[in-house]
Protein backbone atom coordinates (compact mmCIF):
# COMPACT_ATOMS: atom_id res chain seq x y z
CA UNK A 1 0.00 0.00 0.00
CA UNK A 2 1.52 3.22 -0.86
CA UNK A 3 1.88 5.63 1.92
CA UNK A 4 0.85 8.64 -0.15
CA UNK A 5 -1.83 8.16 -2.59
CA UNK A 6 -3.03 10.89 -4.31
CA UNK A 7 -5.60 10.67 -6.47
CA UNK A 8 -7.19 12.78 -9.37
CA UNK A 9 -6.49 15.61 -7.91
CA UNK A 10 -7.62 19.34 -9.60
CA UNK A 11 -6.79 22.72 -7.46
CA UNK A 12 -8.17 25.39 -9.23
CA UNK A 13 -8.14 29.51 -7.60
CA UNK A 14 -10.88 31.63 -8.70
CA UNK A 15 -9.40 35.37 -9.51
CA UNK A 16 -12.22 37.75 -10.49
CA UNK A 17 -13.70 36.40 -13.44
CA UNK A 18 -11.47 33.61 -14.56
CA UNK A 19 -10.58 30.40 -12.73
CA UNK A 20 -6.80 29.54 -12.88
CA UNK A 21 -5.93 25.77 -12.77
CA UNK A 22 -3.16 25.28 -10.78
CA UNK A 23 -2.77 21.37 -10.69
CA UNK A 24 -5.05 19.04 -12.94
CA UNK A 25 -5.92 15.88 -12.71
CA UNK A 26 -2.89 14.81 -11.07
CA UNK A 27 -2.38 11.45 -9.58
CA UNK A 28 0.19 10.12 -7.62
CA UNK A 29 1.62 7.04 -5.10
CA UNK A 30 4.57 7.28 -3.07
CA UNK A 31 5.67 4.07 -1.72
CA UNK A 32 7.38 3.86 1.81
CA UNK A 33 11.50 4.60 2.02
CA UNK A 34 11.09 6.61 -1.48
CA UNK A 35 12.57 9.61 -2.65
CA UNK A 36 10.19 11.16 -5.11
CA UNK A 37 11.09 13.85 -6.96
CA UNK A 38 8.43 15.93 -8.29
CA UNK A 39 10.57 18.60 -11.19
CA UNK A 40 9.28 21.19 -13.01
CA UNK A 41 9.58 24.91 -13.39
CA UNK A 42 8.11 27.58 -11.73
CA UNK A 43 4.31 27.79 -11.99
CA UNK A 44 3.91 24.15 -12.75
CA UNK A 45 1.42 23.57 -9.62
CA UNK A 46 4.04 21.33 -8.41
CA UNK A 47 4.02 23.20 -4.42
CA UNK A 48 0.36 23.29 -4.77
CA UNK A 49 0.40 19.76 -5.81
CA UNK A 50 3.02 18.80 -2.91
CA UNK A 51 0.62 21.13 0.16
CA UNK A 52 -2.63 18.71 -0.71
CA UNK A 53 -0.94 16.17 0.71
CA UNK A 54 -0.90 17.61 4.27
CA UNK A 55 -3.92 19.89 2.99
CA UNK A 56 -2.45 23.28 3.39
CA UNK A 57 -4.40 23.46 0.40
CA UNK A 58 -7.27 21.73 -0.06
CA UNK A 59 -7.88 20.44 -3.60
CA UNK A 60 -11.03 21.49 -5.65
CA UNK A 61 -11.43 18.01 -6.26
CA UNK A 62 -9.82 14.53 -5.38
CA UNK A 63 -8.75 11.77 -2.77
CA UNK A 64 -5.46 12.36 -0.46
CA UNK A 65 -5.01 9.20 1.36
CA UNK A 66 -1.99 9.50 3.65
CA UNK A 67 -0.94 5.93 5.38
CA UNK A 68 -4.43 4.93 4.58
CA UNK A 69 -6.42 7.69 5.93
CA UNK A 70 -8.48 9.87 4.35
CA UNK A 71 -7.36 13.59 4.73
CA UNK A 72 -10.19 14.69 3.38
CA UNK A 73 -12.78 13.00 5.90
CA UNK A 74 -10.86 14.49 8.83
CA UNK A 75 -11.52 17.12 11.38
CA UNK A 76 -9.48 19.94 11.61
CA UNK A 77 -8.17 18.21 14.93
CA UNK A 78 -7.93 14.97 13.58
CA UNK A 79 -5.94 16.81 10.75
CA UNK A 80 -3.52 18.63 13.25
CA UNK A 81 -3.03 15.16 14.19
CA UNK A 82 -2.69 13.55 10.80
CA UNK A 83 -0.24 17.02 10.12
CA UNK A 84 2.09 16.13 12.40
CA UNK A 85 2.88 12.50 11.04
CA UNK A 86 4.11 14.89 7.92
CA UNK A 87 6.88 17.04 8.04
CA UNK A 88 7.50 19.64 5.82
CA UNK A 89 10.30 21.71 4.83
CA UNK A 90 10.56 25.22 2.57
CA UNK A 91 12.57 26.89 0.24
CA UNK A 92 13.22 30.12 2.30
CA UNK A 93 13.32 28.14 5.54
CA UNK A 94 10.58 29.36 7.73
CA UNK A 95 12.02 29.73 11.30
CA UNK A 96 10.77 31.25 14.43
CA UNK A 97 13.74 34.60 14.36
CA UNK A 98 12.49 35.35 17.68
CA UNK A 99 13.22 31.75 18.74
CA UNK A 100 16.67 30.04 19.59
CA UNK A 101 17.36 27.04 17.52
CA UNK A 102 16.51 25.26 20.33
CA UNK A 103 13.12 26.81 20.90
CA UNK A 104 12.25 26.16 17.03
CA UNK A 105 13.04 22.31 17.47
CA UNK A 106 10.69 22.58 20.44
CA UNK A 107 8.08 24.05 18.98
CA UNK A 108 6.35 21.92 17.61
CA UNK A 109 6.48 19.92 21.11
CA UNK A 110 4.85 22.05 22.82
CA UNK A 111 1.81 20.06 22.91
CA UNK A 112 3.76 16.72 22.93
CA UNK A 113 3.32 14.60 26.76
CA UNK A 114 6.55 15.20 27.50
CA UNK A 115 9.01 16.14 30.45
CA UNK A 116 11.16 18.92 30.69
CA UNK A 117 13.97 16.53 30.06
CA UNK A 118 12.44 14.33 27.79
CA UNK A 119 11.76 17.02 25.75
CA UNK A 120 15.22 18.41 25.89
CA UNK A 121 16.73 15.51 25.18
CA UNK A 122 14.69 14.65 22.28
CA UNK A 123 15.44 18.28 20.76
CA UNK A 124 19.61 17.91 21.48
CA UNK A 125 18.76 14.10 19.82
CA UNK A 126 17.30 15.86 16.77
CA UNK A 127 19.90 18.27 16.93
CA UNK A 128 22.91 16.15 16.78
CA UNK A 129 20.95 14.26 14.03
CA UNK A 130 21.39 17.07 11.45
CA UNK A 131 24.70 18.20 13.07
CA UNK A 132 23.98 21.33 14.95
CA UNK A 133 24.17 20.64 18.63
CA UNK A 134 26.34 23.09 19.38
CA UNK A 135 24.30 25.83 18.11
CA UNK A 136 21.16 25.28 20.47
CA UNK A 137 21.59 28.82 21.74
CA UNK A 138 22.15 30.55 18.84
CA UNK A 139 18.81 32.34 16.69
CA UNK A 140 18.44 31.88 13.10
CA UNK A 141 19.51 35.23 12.14
CA UNK A 142 23.36 33.98 13.29
CA UNK A 143 23.03 31.00 11.20
CA UNK A 144 24.13 30.55 7.28
CA UNK A 145 21.48 29.26 4.98
CA UNK A 146 22.30 25.63 5.00
CA UNK A 147 22.03 25.43 8.79
CA UNK A 148 18.67 27.15 9.24
CA UNK A 149 17.50 24.48 6.92
CA UNK A 150 18.88 21.74 9.10
CA UNK A 151 17.18 23.39 11.84
CA UNK A 152 14.46 23.44 9.54
CA UNK A 153 14.51 20.05 8.95
CA UNK A 154 15.11 19.09 12.93
CA UNK A 155 11.81 20.37 13.61
CA UNK A 156 10.36 18.94 10.75
CA UNK A 157 11.67 15.77 12.58
CA UNK A 158 10.42 16.49 16.04
CA UNK A 159 6.98 14.80 16.15
CA UNK A 160 8.93 11.44 14.36
CA UNK A 161 6.87 11.75 10.92
CA UNK A 162 7.02 9.02 8.43
CA UNK A 163 6.92 11.39 5.51
CA UNK A 164 9.00 14.79 4.66
CA UNK A 165 7.85 16.89 2.64
CA UNK A 166 11.06 19.11 0.71
CA UNK A 167 9.18 22.30 -1.08
CA UNK A 168 12.37 23.90 -2.99
CA UNK A 169 14.53 23.03 0.61
CA UNK A 170 17.99 23.43 -1.28
CA UNK A 171 16.64 26.00 -4.33
CA UNK A 172 17.97 29.49 -2.20
CA UNK A 173 21.02 27.36 -0.73
CA UNK A 174 25.17 27.35 -2.80
CA UNK A 175 25.62 24.17 -4.62
CA UNK A 176 28.05 22.83 -1.83
CA UNK A 177 25.76 23.02 0.54
CA UNK A 178 22.54 21.86 -1.63
CA UNK A 179 24.88 18.93 -1.75
CA UNK A 180 25.37 18.29 2.39
CA UNK A 181 21.52 19.36 3.15
CA UNK A 182 20.66 16.30 0.15
CA UNK A 183 22.99 14.03 1.74
CA UNK A 184 21.64 14.88 4.88
CA UNK A 185 18.32 13.92 3.24
CA UNK A 186 19.60 10.86 2.00
CA UNK A 187 20.83 9.84 5.35
CA UNK A 188 17.86 10.47 7.00
CA UNK A 189 15.57 8.20 4.29
CA UNK A 190 18.35 5.59 4.85
CA UNK A 191 18.13 5.30 8.86
CA UNK A 192 15.08 6.59 9.59
CA UNK A 193 13.31 5.05 6.76
CA UNK A 194 11.96 8.45 5.98
CA UNK A 195 9.91 8.46 2.76
CA UNK A 196 10.93 12.13 1.19
CA UNK A 197 8.55 13.79 -1.42
CA UNK A 198 11.42 16.23 -3.08
CA UNK A 199 9.54 18.78 -4.82
CA UNK A 200 12.45 21.12 -7.52
CA UNK A 201 13.25 22.75 -10.34
CA UNK A 202 16.70 21.25 -10.39
CA UNK A 203 17.04 17.85 -11.75
CA UNK A 204 20.62 17.67 -9.84
CA UNK A 205 19.14 17.60 -7.01
CA UNK A 206 16.71 15.03 -7.84
CA UNK A 207 19.36 12.71 -9.58
CA UNK A 208 21.66 13.00 -6.66
CA UNK A 209 19.14 11.24 -3.84
CA UNK A 210 15.87 10.29 -5.84
CA UNK A 211 14.65 7.02 -6.81
CA UNK A 212 11.42 8.23 -8.29
CA UNK A 213 11.02 11.04 -10.66
CA UNK A 214 8.11 12.88 -11.96
CA UNK A 215 8.24 15.69 -14.19
CA UNK A 216 5.18 18.65 -13.82
CA UNK A 217 4.27 20.96 -16.78
CA UNK A 218 1.03 23.11 -16.37
CA UNK A 219 -0.61 21.73 -13.68
CA UNK A 220 -0.21 18.28 -15.26
CA UNK A 221 2.34 15.07 -14.37
CA UNK A 222 3.77 14.56 -17.92
CA UNK A 223 5.92 11.61 -16.95
CA UNK A 224 7.07 9.56 -14.44
CA UNK A 225 9.09 6.62 -13.45
CA UNK A 226 12.02 4.85 -11.79
CA UNK A 227 15.00 7.73 -11.94
CA UNK A 228 17.28 5.59 -13.98
CA UNK A 229 14.08 5.05 -16.75
CA UNK A 230 13.41 8.72 -16.80
CA UNK A 231 16.80 9.43 -16.93
CA UNK A 232 18.13 7.15 -19.96
CA UNK A 233 14.45 6.77 -21.39
CA UNK A 234 12.73 10.11 -21.44
CA UNK A 235 9.55 10.22 -23.18
CA UNK A 236 8.77 13.95 -23.22
CA UNK A 237 10.66 16.99 -24.29
CA UNK A 238 10.27 18.92 -20.95
CA UNK A 239 12.00 15.92 -19.57
CA UNK A 240 14.96 15.93 -22.27
CA UNK A 241 15.41 19.63 -21.35
CA UNK A 242 15.71 18.69 -17.72
CA UNK A 243 18.29 15.94 -18.16
CA UNK A 244 20.34 17.72 -20.59
CA UNK A 245 21.08 20.59 -17.81
CA UNK A 246 21.35 18.09 -15.17
CA UNK A 247 23.95 16.26 -17.37
CA UNK A 248 25.62 19.45 -18.97
CA UNK A 249 24.77 17.97 -22.03
CA UNK A 250 23.82 21.23 -23.34
CA UNK A 251 26.47 23.17 -22.49
CA UNK A 252 28.51 20.01 -24.37
CA UNK A 253 26.74 20.57 -27.47
CA UNK A 254 27.39 24.39 -27.50
CA UNK A 255 31.09 23.33 -27.04
CA UNK A 256 31.13 20.98 -29.77
CA UNK A 257 29.24 23.21 -32.15
CA UNK A 258 31.57 26.19 -31.39
CA UNK A 259 34.34 23.54 -32.21
CA UNK A 260 32.87 22.70 -35.34
CA UNK A 261 32.56 25.82 -36.53
CA UNK A 262 36.06 26.34 -36.83
CA UNK A 263 36.87 22.70 -37.99
CA UNK A 264 34.27 21.20 -39.90
CA UNK A 265 33.45 18.01 -40.16
CA UNK A 266 35.50 15.98 -43.19
CA UNK A 267 32.91 13.66 -45.31
CA UNK A 268 34.14 10.54 -43.72
CA UNK A 269 33.17 11.49 -40.65
CA UNK A 270 29.89 11.67 -38.51
CA UNK A 271 28.99 13.23 -35.35
CA UNK A 272 27.92 10.37 -33.22
CA UNK A 273 25.50 10.65 -29.55
CA UNK A 274 26.30 7.63 -27.63
CA UNK A 275 24.58 6.79 -24.07
CA UNK A 276 24.68 3.32 -22.14
CA UNK A 277 23.07 2.30 -18.99
CA UNK A 278 24.34 -0.58 -16.75
CA UNK A 279 28.02 -2.74 -16.33
CA UNK A 280 27.89 -3.28 -19.56
CA UNK A 281 29.93 -0.34 -20.34
CA UNK A 282 30.46 0.93 -23.98
CA UNK A 283 34.40 1.44 -23.12
CA UNK A 284 35.31 -2.04 -24.57
CA UNK A 285 32.80 -2.08 -27.19
CA UNK A 286 34.34 1.48 -28.40
CA UNK A 287 38.04 0.37 -27.96
CA UNK A 288 36.95 -2.71 -30.25
CA UNK A 289 35.67 -1.14 -33.32
CA UNK A 290 38.42 0.22 -34.73
CA UNK A 291 39.98 -3.25 -35.05
CA UNK A 292 36.65 -5.03 -35.80
CA UNK A 293 35.34 -2.27 -38.70
CA UNK A 294 38.24 0.36 -39.22
CA UNK A 295 36.61 2.84 -37.56
CA UNK A 296 38.20 5.19 -35.15
CA UNK A 297 36.61 7.58 -32.48
CA UNK A 298 37.64 10.82 -31.18
CA UNK A 299 36.02 11.84 -28.65
CA UNK A 300 34.51 15.20 -27.85
CA UNK A 301 32.75 14.93 -24.26
CA UNK A 302 32.56 11.85 -22.02
CA UNK A 303 30.29 12.07 -18.94
CA UNK A 304 29.56 8.94 -16.36
CA UNK A 305 27.32 8.95 -13.61
CA UNK A 306 25.74 6.53 -10.91
CA UNK A 307 22.01 6.79 -10.81
CA UNK A 308 20.24 4.75 -8.13
CA UNK A 309 23.60 2.78 -8.10
CA UNK A 310 23.63 2.30 -11.60
CA UNK A 311 26.49 3.91 -14.03
CA UNK A 312 25.10 6.19 -16.80
CA UNK A 313 27.30 7.12 -19.29
CA UNK A 314 27.26 9.94 -22.15
CA UNK A 315 29.42 10.70 -24.85
CA UNK A 316 29.82 13.13 -28.07
CA UNK A 317 31.77 11.80 -30.51
CA UNK A 318 33.14 12.07 -34.40
CA UNK A 319 33.51 8.48 -35.60
CA UNK A 320 35.84 8.51 -39.32
CA UNK A 321 35.46 5.86 -41.72
CA UNK A 322 33.63 4.88 -44.78
CA UNK A 323 30.12 5.55 -44.34
CA UNK A 324 28.48 2.21 -44.55
CA UNK A 325 31.60 0.83 -41.79
CA UNK A 326 29.90 3.51 -39.87
CA UNK A 327 26.34 2.70 -39.95
CA UNK A 328 27.39 -1.45 -39.22
CA UNK A 329 28.97 0.19 -36.16
CA UNK A 330 26.04 2.45 -34.98
CA UNK A 331 23.81 -0.70 -35.59
CA UNK A 332 25.52 -2.83 -33.80
CA UNK A 333 26.11 -0.41 -30.98
CA UNK A 334 22.67 -0.17 -30.20
CA UNK A 335 21.95 -4.16 -30.45
CA UNK A 336 24.29 -3.96 -27.74
CA UNK A 337 21.91 -1.66 -25.78
CA UNK A 338 24.35 1.24 -26.17
CA UNK A 339 21.77 4.24 -27.55
CA UNK A 340 23.45 5.59 -30.49
CA UNK A 341 22.01 8.49 -32.60
CA UNK A 342 23.81 10.72 -35.56
CA UNK A 343 24.17 14.37 -34.32
CA UNK A 344 23.43 17.26 -36.31
CA UNK A 345 24.13 20.63 -35.53
CA UNK A 346 20.41 21.43 -35.23
CA UNK A 347 19.63 18.70 -33.34
CA UNK A 348 19.79 15.16 -33.13
CA UNK A 349 18.55 12.13 -35.42
CA UNK A 350 18.05 8.77 -34.64
CA UNK A 351 19.95 6.18 -35.88
CA UNK B 1 13.05 76.78 44.50
CA UNK B 2 9.32 77.47 44.96
CA UNK B 3 10.19 80.45 46.31
CA UNK B 4 11.99 81.33 42.82
CA UNK B 5 8.86 80.02 41.01
CA UNK B 6 6.72 82.07 43.31
CA UNK B 7 8.21 85.19 42.51
CA UNK B 8 8.81 85.09 38.68
CA UNK B 9 6.05 81.97 37.58
CA UNK B 10 2.98 83.33 39.62
CA UNK B 11 0.32 81.51 37.93
CA UNK B 12 1.97 78.30 37.17
CA UNK B 13 2.45 78.54 41.40
CA UNK B 14 -0.75 79.66 42.20
CA UNK B 15 -2.39 76.13 40.46
CA UNK B 16 -0.27 74.56 43.36
CA UNK B 17 0.49 70.73 43.32
CA UNK B 18 -2.63 69.25 44.60
CA UNK B 19 -6.39 70.18 43.94
CA UNK B 20 -8.32 70.63 40.99
CA UNK B 21 -6.35 71.55 38.59
CA UNK B 22 -2.97 71.40 40.79
CA UNK B 23 -0.03 70.25 38.23
CA UNK B 24 0.17 66.79 40.55
CA UNK B 25 -3.71 66.21 39.73
CA UNK B 26 -3.01 67.44 36.34
CA UNK B 27 -0.32 64.45 35.23
CA UNK B 28 -1.76 61.86 37.18
CA UNK B 29 -5.47 62.67 35.04
CA UNK B 30 -3.53 62.83 32.00
CA UNK B 31 -1.12 59.46 33.10
CA UNK B 32 -4.39 57.78 33.89
CA UNK B 33 -6.48 58.88 30.73
CA UNK B 34 -3.37 57.70 28.17
CA UNK B 35 -2.99 54.30 30.13
CA UNK B 36 -6.55 53.76 30.94
CA UNK B 37 -7.59 54.35 27.14
CA UNK B 38 -4.45 52.59 26.15
CA UNK B 39 -5.37 49.37 28.27
CA UNK B 40 -9.19 48.89 26.89
CA UNK B 41 -8.55 50.86 23.34
CA UNK B 42 -5.55 48.42 23.24
CA UNK B 43 -7.25 45.19 24.14
CA UNK B 44 -10.16 46.08 21.53
CA UNK B 45 -7.49 46.96 18.75
CA UNK B 46 -5.53 43.94 19.61
CA UNK B 47 -8.65 41.73 19.63
CA UNK B 48 -10.01 43.43 16.04
CA UNK B 49 -6.30 43.35 14.56
CA UNK B 50 -6.35 39.42 14.87
CA UNK B 51 -9.49 39.03 13.99
CA UNK B 52 -9.34 41.06 11.11
CA UNK B 53 -5.91 39.21 10.05
CA UNK B 54 -6.97 35.78 10.87
CA UNK B 55 -10.97 36.24 8.88
CA UNK B 56 -9.03 37.86 5.60
CA UNK B 57 -8.95 35.35 2.59
CA UNK B 58 -5.74 34.74 2.83
CA UNK B 59 -5.84 34.04 6.76
CA UNK B 60 -5.83 31.07 9.01
CA UNK B 61 -9.53 31.26 9.28
CA UNK B 62 -10.88 33.26 6.23
CA UNK B 63 -14.53 34.57 7.03
CA UNK B 64 -16.30 37.01 4.66
CA UNK B 65 -18.76 38.26 6.58
CA UNK B 66 -16.64 39.01 9.80
CA UNK B 67 -13.95 40.35 7.84
CA UNK B 68 -16.37 42.98 6.39
CA UNK B 69 -17.65 43.72 10.06
CA UNK B 70 -14.06 43.96 11.37
CA UNK B 71 -13.15 46.01 8.75
CA UNK B 72 -15.81 48.36 8.16
CA UNK B 73 -16.18 48.97 11.76
CA UNK B 74 -12.28 50.35 12.15
CA UNK B 75 -12.56 52.26 9.17
CA UNK B 76 -15.67 54.14 9.92
CA UNK B 77 -13.99 54.68 13.72
CA UNK B 78 -11.39 55.78 11.80
CA UNK B 79 -13.07 58.17 9.70
CA UNK B 80 -14.86 60.18 12.18
CA UNK B 81 -12.84 62.67 13.74
CA UNK B 82 -11.88 62.77 17.64
CA UNK B 83 -13.74 65.28 18.30
CA UNK B 84 -16.93 64.82 16.98
CA UNK B 85 -17.10 61.83 19.07
CA UNK B 86 -16.86 62.80 22.24
CA UNK B 87 -19.96 64.78 21.14
CA UNK B 88 -21.81 62.12 19.36
CA UNK B 89 -20.91 58.74 21.89
CA UNK B 90 -21.20 60.85 25.09
CA UNK B 91 -24.87 59.40 25.85
CA UNK B 92 -23.06 56.20 25.94
CA UNK B 93 -20.66 57.85 28.47
CA UNK B 94 -23.77 59.23 30.44
CA UNK B 95 -24.52 55.34 30.68
CA UNK B 96 -21.73 53.31 31.38
CA UNK B 97 -20.35 56.32 33.47
CA UNK B 98 -22.77 58.40 34.48
CA UNK B 99 -21.40 61.58 34.17
CA UNK B 100 -19.68 62.94 30.61
CA UNK B 101 -17.17 65.17 32.54
CA UNK B 102 -14.10 64.42 34.00
CA UNK B 103 -10.95 61.61 33.40
CA UNK B 104 -13.19 58.46 33.96
CA UNK B 105 -15.77 59.54 31.56
CA UNK B 106 -12.87 60.74 28.99
CA UNK B 107 -12.36 57.16 29.22
CA UNK B 108 -14.94 55.92 26.75
CA UNK B 109 -14.30 58.19 23.69
CA UNK B 110 -11.14 57.73 24.25
CA UNK B 111 -10.59 54.32 23.99
CA UNK B 112 -12.96 54.16 21.25
CA UNK B 113 -10.86 56.42 19.62
CA UNK B 114 -8.20 55.05 19.50
CA UNK B 115 -8.82 50.97 18.89
CA UNK B 116 -9.47 51.73 15.12
CA UNK B 117 -6.31 53.13 14.91
CA UNK B 118 -4.73 50.49 17.08
CA UNK B 119 -6.39 47.84 14.89
CA UNK B 120 -5.48 49.07 11.61
CA UNK B 121 -1.49 48.85 13.33
CA UNK B 122 -2.28 45.91 14.51
CA UNK B 123 -3.22 44.52 11.14
CA UNK B 124 -0.37 45.82 9.32
CA UNK B 125 2.13 44.52 11.77
CA UNK B 126 0.46 41.17 12.41
CA UNK B 127 0.69 40.88 8.00
CA UNK B 128 4.46 42.22 8.21
CA UNK B 129 5.12 38.72 9.78
CA UNK B 130 6.34 36.24 6.95
CA UNK B 131 3.40 33.97 5.78
CA UNK B 132 5.88 31.08 5.54
CA UNK B 133 5.87 30.89 8.94
CA UNK B 134 2.27 30.64 9.64
CA UNK B 135 2.42 28.00 7.24
CA UNK B 136 5.37 26.38 8.97
CA UNK B 137 3.46 26.56 11.80
CA UNK B 138 0.12 24.88 10.72
CA UNK B 139 2.37 21.96 8.70
CA UNK B 140 3.59 20.66 12.19
CA UNK B 141 0.33 20.64 13.29
CA UNK B 142 -0.51 24.19 15.24
CA UNK B 143 -4.33 25.50 16.34
CA UNK B 144 -5.12 28.64 15.57
CA UNK B 145 -4.54 29.66 19.28
CA UNK B 146 -1.43 28.07 18.86
CA UNK B 147 -0.31 30.09 15.81
CA UNK B 148 -1.75 33.52 17.30
CA UNK B 149 0.33 33.39 20.37
CA UNK B 150 3.53 31.58 19.13
CA UNK B 151 3.44 33.01 15.56
CA UNK B 152 1.70 36.58 15.23
CA UNK B 153 2.19 37.84 18.57
CA UNK B 154 5.61 36.21 18.69
CA UNK B 155 7.46 37.37 15.66
CA UNK B 156 5.65 40.32 15.58
CA UNK B 157 6.28 41.83 18.93
CA UNK B 158 8.92 43.76 18.16
CA UNK B 159 6.17 45.61 15.13
CA UNK B 160 3.49 45.84 17.63
CA UNK B 161 5.74 47.40 20.19
CA UNK B 162 6.74 50.04 17.38
CA UNK B 163 3.12 50.40 16.84
CA UNK B 164 1.66 50.36 20.11
CA UNK B 165 4.41 53.22 21.12
CA UNK B 166 2.78 55.54 18.07
CA UNK B 167 -0.39 55.24 19.32
CA UNK B 168 0.52 55.59 23.25
CA UNK B 169 1.18 58.96 21.77
CA UNK B 170 -1.25 60.24 19.46
CA UNK B 171 -3.00 58.66 22.93
CA UNK B 172 -1.90 61.79 24.78
CA UNK B 173 -2.48 63.80 22.01
CA UNK B 174 -6.04 62.78 22.15
CA UNK B 175 -6.02 62.91 25.67
CA UNK B 176 -5.28 67.22 25.49
CA UNK B 177 -7.76 66.77 22.99
CA UNK B 178 -10.75 65.38 25.39
CA UNK B 179 -9.08 67.96 27.87
CA UNK B 180 -10.45 71.13 25.99
CA UNK B 181 -13.65 69.87 26.56
CA UNK B 182 -13.43 69.14 30.39
CA UNK B 183 -11.46 65.83 30.72
CA UNK B 184 -9.24 67.27 32.78
CA UNK B 185 -4.96 66.75 33.01
CA UNK B 186 -2.28 68.26 31.25
CA UNK B 187 -4.41 69.24 27.84
CA UNK B 188 -6.87 71.05 30.39
CA UNK B 189 -4.20 73.10 31.83
CA UNK B 190 -2.72 73.90 28.68
CA UNK B 191 -6.11 75.20 27.44
CA UNK B 192 -9.10 76.08 29.54
CA UNK B 193 -6.34 77.58 32.11
CA UNK B 194 -3.42 78.75 30.20
CA UNK B 195 -4.56 79.84 26.87
CA UNK B 196 -8.38 80.66 27.93
CA UNK B 197 -7.08 82.48 30.97
CA UNK B 198 -4.18 84.69 29.23
CA UNK B 199 -1.38 82.52 31.52
CA UNK B 200 1.21 81.87 28.88
CA UNK B 201 3.54 80.45 31.36
CA UNK B 202 0.92 77.96 32.09
CA UNK B 203 0.22 77.14 28.81
CA UNK B 204 4.00 76.52 28.04
CA UNK B 205 4.66 74.19 31.23
CA UNK B 206 1.71 72.23 30.56
CA UNK B 207 3.07 72.06 26.73
CA UNK B 208 6.59 71.16 27.88
CA UNK B 209 5.53 68.39 30.54
CA UNK B 210 3.38 66.72 27.68
CA UNK B 211 6.32 67.04 25.17
CA UNK B 212 8.44 65.07 28.20
CA UNK B 213 5.70 62.42 28.50
CA UNK B 214 5.82 61.64 25.07
CA UNK B 215 9.46 61.54 25.16
CA UNK B 216 9.77 59.19 27.57
CA UNK B 217 7.25 56.87 25.70
CA UNK B 218 8.57 57.28 22.49
CA UNK B 219 12.51 56.13 24.37
CA UNK B 220 10.94 53.18 26.14
CA UNK B 221 9.21 51.92 23.31
CA UNK B 222 12.04 52.50 20.76
CA UNK B 223 14.36 50.55 23.51
CA UNK B 224 11.92 47.63 23.93
CA UNK B 225 11.47 47.01 20.54
CA UNK B 226 15.41 47.02 19.47
CA UNK B 227 16.25 44.52 22.55
CA UNK B 228 13.50 42.45 22.44
CA UNK B 229 14.41 41.65 18.66
CA UNK B 230 16.49 38.50 17.63
CA UNK B 231 15.54 38.97 13.44
CA UNK B 232 17.38 40.00 10.79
Amino acid sequence: MPVIDLKNINVTFKQKDKTITAVNNASLKVEQGDIYGIVGYSGAGKSTLVRTINLLQKPSSGSVTVNGTNMLSLSETELRTERKKIGMIFQHFNLMDELTVFGNVALPLQHADLTTSALTAKVNHLLDLVGLKDRATNYPAQLSGGQKQRVAIARALANDPQILLSDEATSALDPRTTNQILALLKKLNAELGLTIVLITHEMQAVKAIANKVAVMEAGSIIERGSLLDIFTQPQKQLTRDFINTATNLDEALVNVQTLLAEQPLAADEKLVQVQYVGANTAQPLLSKIYADFGVSINLLYSNMEILANTPVGLCIAVFKGKPAAIQTVVDSLNDHSVKTTFLTLGGATNA
Amino acid sequence: MLNWIQVHFPNIYALGWTGDGGWGTAIFQTLYMTFGAALIGGLLGLAFGIGIVLTADDGISPHPLAYQIFDKVISIGRAIPFIIMVVIISPVTQVLVGTTIGATAALVPLSLGVFPFFARQVQVALLDVAPGKVEAARSFGASNTDIIREVYLREGHSELIRVSTVTLISLVGLTAMAGAIGAGGLGTTAIVTGYQRFQPDVMWLATILVLLFILIIQFVGDFLARHQHHGS
